[in-house]
């Protein structure tokens, strides 16, 4: 049995805060780190009396997504109570939809989804410990800014196979989210969240195992560590013949535990039942057709776009149209015009990415245009490569800058022609008169040492190619 | 059928504690209300929909419009016991 090997099964439950500029159900404005309980209103705080009404821009954002994941959007809709207590929700349920969400179905790259639908934030709880004030228990103080902010909840098929894959996936939503402009998606800020569903099975196996369900990882390192130590402790046991319980378990970034958060029975008993407040929402071909009409061309679209038309390899072409800010300052640069070529132009920026911590490269103050301008002077043969990275290092170091002028300045421009190099390439075959010897003999594979010898001498400015051709010139080898 | 342990079972969900007689008196409550309801199954509803809402409300959306909040002094004035702006509540973790 121990040579069993297993696979993981992951699918992920992913909670986005929508950007709308009210609640969910009532007009409040939403929190952007106001004073506690400052962003309230009879209905958000659950007073008796009060009804809630949907917001429309809440529903458009949630058609948006449908659309943008290739879902099947409901002719109707409707909300549902989801029953628990908790001093987070002060209604004693939450607002959410159940078996008639607002999108089923779908897919984004390799992953199907199986429903997205909409609901209401919970409020924030702030543990104090020991409180004079409430007899012989500790306390929490709860804020509600954050109730009845609008959420949509997007839930996957467990079509995931690793941690890499779930968190790599996850960047690809959280683009699409971006260029849809219904969510900030941010991690750190909470208007991201995701749970991780967890399973493994031996590989090879069509059946689930039990599944765990890892709650409120907030950012893209922890999901993956979190990922993988589930996993370990699920071989764990399955190895030692125990069994995996299915439970809701937190993982703990800085100690990497990994608990047990809810009591069993109080799990996943929430009584749903339609909400009576709420009427179902008729999704209307009006409404249809303003979500259709504000779709922006979303990451996939323009991995195939910038592969196809522009002709960048198919590792530029996802780098560029997963990361949004890459494919923008991509694009910039491009039209900023100087006849420069895609492909050397993507690596360019590759370059400039690097140097930028592997953050935003247009936080180094280079502006796209003046890559795009590096990127036309190695075209073009003015400079060589290795001397465009030091110019581009001075760019960086500035804060942005001229390239042309910084070569000129810096005398960085390429030693180019017979005339200019000959001289040089006679001087380092004199120099290495073992290995001039070799390459005399059609052994080229010392030719390095030449070359080397030359890239020292002209700090970087020639051109590898062509100090190769002067080499076989001079040495009478013939082209 | 209701019977008492789902009587229990609910009123745990609920936050209720039930004595001895009151569990016994509410299994015998909740069952006639459900006898009742379930005399619905005796029509013939097929190619009837399952409807949640009696009045028929089309379209009843609310634009993304911030209207006035409470003040946190009125959000605040019920509360039994607060602290630093917020509602002081028993931990949810002590259980």
């Amino acid at each position: 049995m121990s040579d069993v090997r297993y696979e993981p099964v992951i699918g992920l439950e992913i909670h986005v805060q929508l950007s709308t500029r009210t609640k969910m159900f009532c007009a409040c404005p939403l929190s952007f780190g106001e004073p506690p309980n400052t962003r309230t209103c009879p209905v958000c705080l659950g007073l008796p009396g009060t009804l809630p009404v949907a917001n429309a821009e809440a529903i458009h954002h949630g058609l948006m997504i449908g659309l943008a994941l290739g879902s099947q959007l409901a002719a109707r809709s409707i909300f549902h109570r989801k029953n628990y207590f908790y001093p987070d929700l002060p209604k004693g349920y939450q607002i959410s939809q159940y078996d008639e969400p607002l999108c089923s179905g779908g897919r984004l790259g390799e992953v199907r989804i199986h429903r997205v639908h909409l609901e209401e934030d919970a409020a924030k709880l702030t543990h104090v410990g020991a409180s004079g004030r409430i007899h012989g228990s500790d306390a929490s103080i709860v804020d509600f800014n954050r109730g009845g902010t609008p959420l949509a909840e997007i839930v996957t098929e467990p079509d995931l196979r690793s941690p890499e894959q779930a968190s790599e996936w996850l960047r690809l939503l959280r683009t699409t989210l971006r260029r849809l402009g219904v969510s900030d998606v941010n991690m750190e800020e909470g208007s991201l969240r995701c749970d991780a569903n967890i399973s493994i099975r031996p590989t090879g196996s069509d059946e689930l195992g039990t599944k765990t369900e890892l709650k409120n990882m907030n950012s893209f390192r922890f999901i993956e560590r979190g990922i993988r130590a589930e996993i370990a402790r699920q071989e764990q046991l399955l190895r030692a013949g125990e069994p995996v319980v299915q439970e809701t378990l937190h993982f703990d970034p800085r100690t990497e535990a990994i608990t047990s958060l809810r009591s069993k029975e109080e799990a996943h008993d929430y009584r749903y039942f339609p909400e009576p407040d709420l009427p179902p929402v008729t999704i209307t071909e009006a409404m249809l057709e303003r979500a259709r009409a504000g779709l922006p061309e979303l990451p996939l679209e323009r991995e195939q776009r910038l592969a196809s038309e522009l002709g960048l390899n198919a590792e530029s072409a996802r780098l560029l149209s997963w990361r949004s800010e890459l494919g923008d300052y991509f694009e910039a640069a491009l039209a900023a015009g100087g006849g420069v070529e895609s492909q050397p132009l993507a690596n360019w920026l590759g370059e400039l990415t690097t140097r930028a911590g592997g953050e935003d490269p247009a936080a180094t103050g280079v502006e796209p245009a003046q890559l795009a301008a590096l990127a036309a002077l190695v075209s073009s043969g003015a400079v060589t490569q290795g001397a465009a990275r030091q110019v581009l290092d001075r760019m960086v170091a500035a804060g942005g800058g001229d390239p042309a002028a910084i070569v000129e300045a810096e005398g960085l421009g390429a030693v180019g022609g017979a005339d200019e190099l000959a001289p040089i390439v006679r001087a380092a075959l004199e120099a290495n008169p073992d290995v001039a010897e070799k390459l005399r003999d059609g052994d080229m594979k010392p030719i390095g040492v030449i070359i080397g010898h030359v890239m020292r001498e002209t700090r970087g400015r020639a051109d590898g190619k062509e100090v190769t051709a002067i080499v076989r010139a001079e040495l009478g080898l013939g082209g | 059928m209701i019977d008492r342990d789902d009587v229990l079972h609910v009123a745990r969900l609920a936050r209720l504690r039930l004595s001895d007689a009151e569990a016994d008196r509410m299994t015998g409550e909740l069952a006639k209300i459900l006898e009742h309801v379930e005399r619905i199954g005796e029509l013939d509803l097929d190619g009837v929909p399952p409807t949640a809402h009696v009045v028929a409300v089309e379209h009843e959306l609310r634009p993304d419009v911030p209207g006035p909040c409470l003040s946190r002094e009125a959000a605040l004035a019920q509360a039994p016991a607060t602290q630093d702006g917020g509602f002081l509540v028993p931990s949810p973790q002590a259980g």
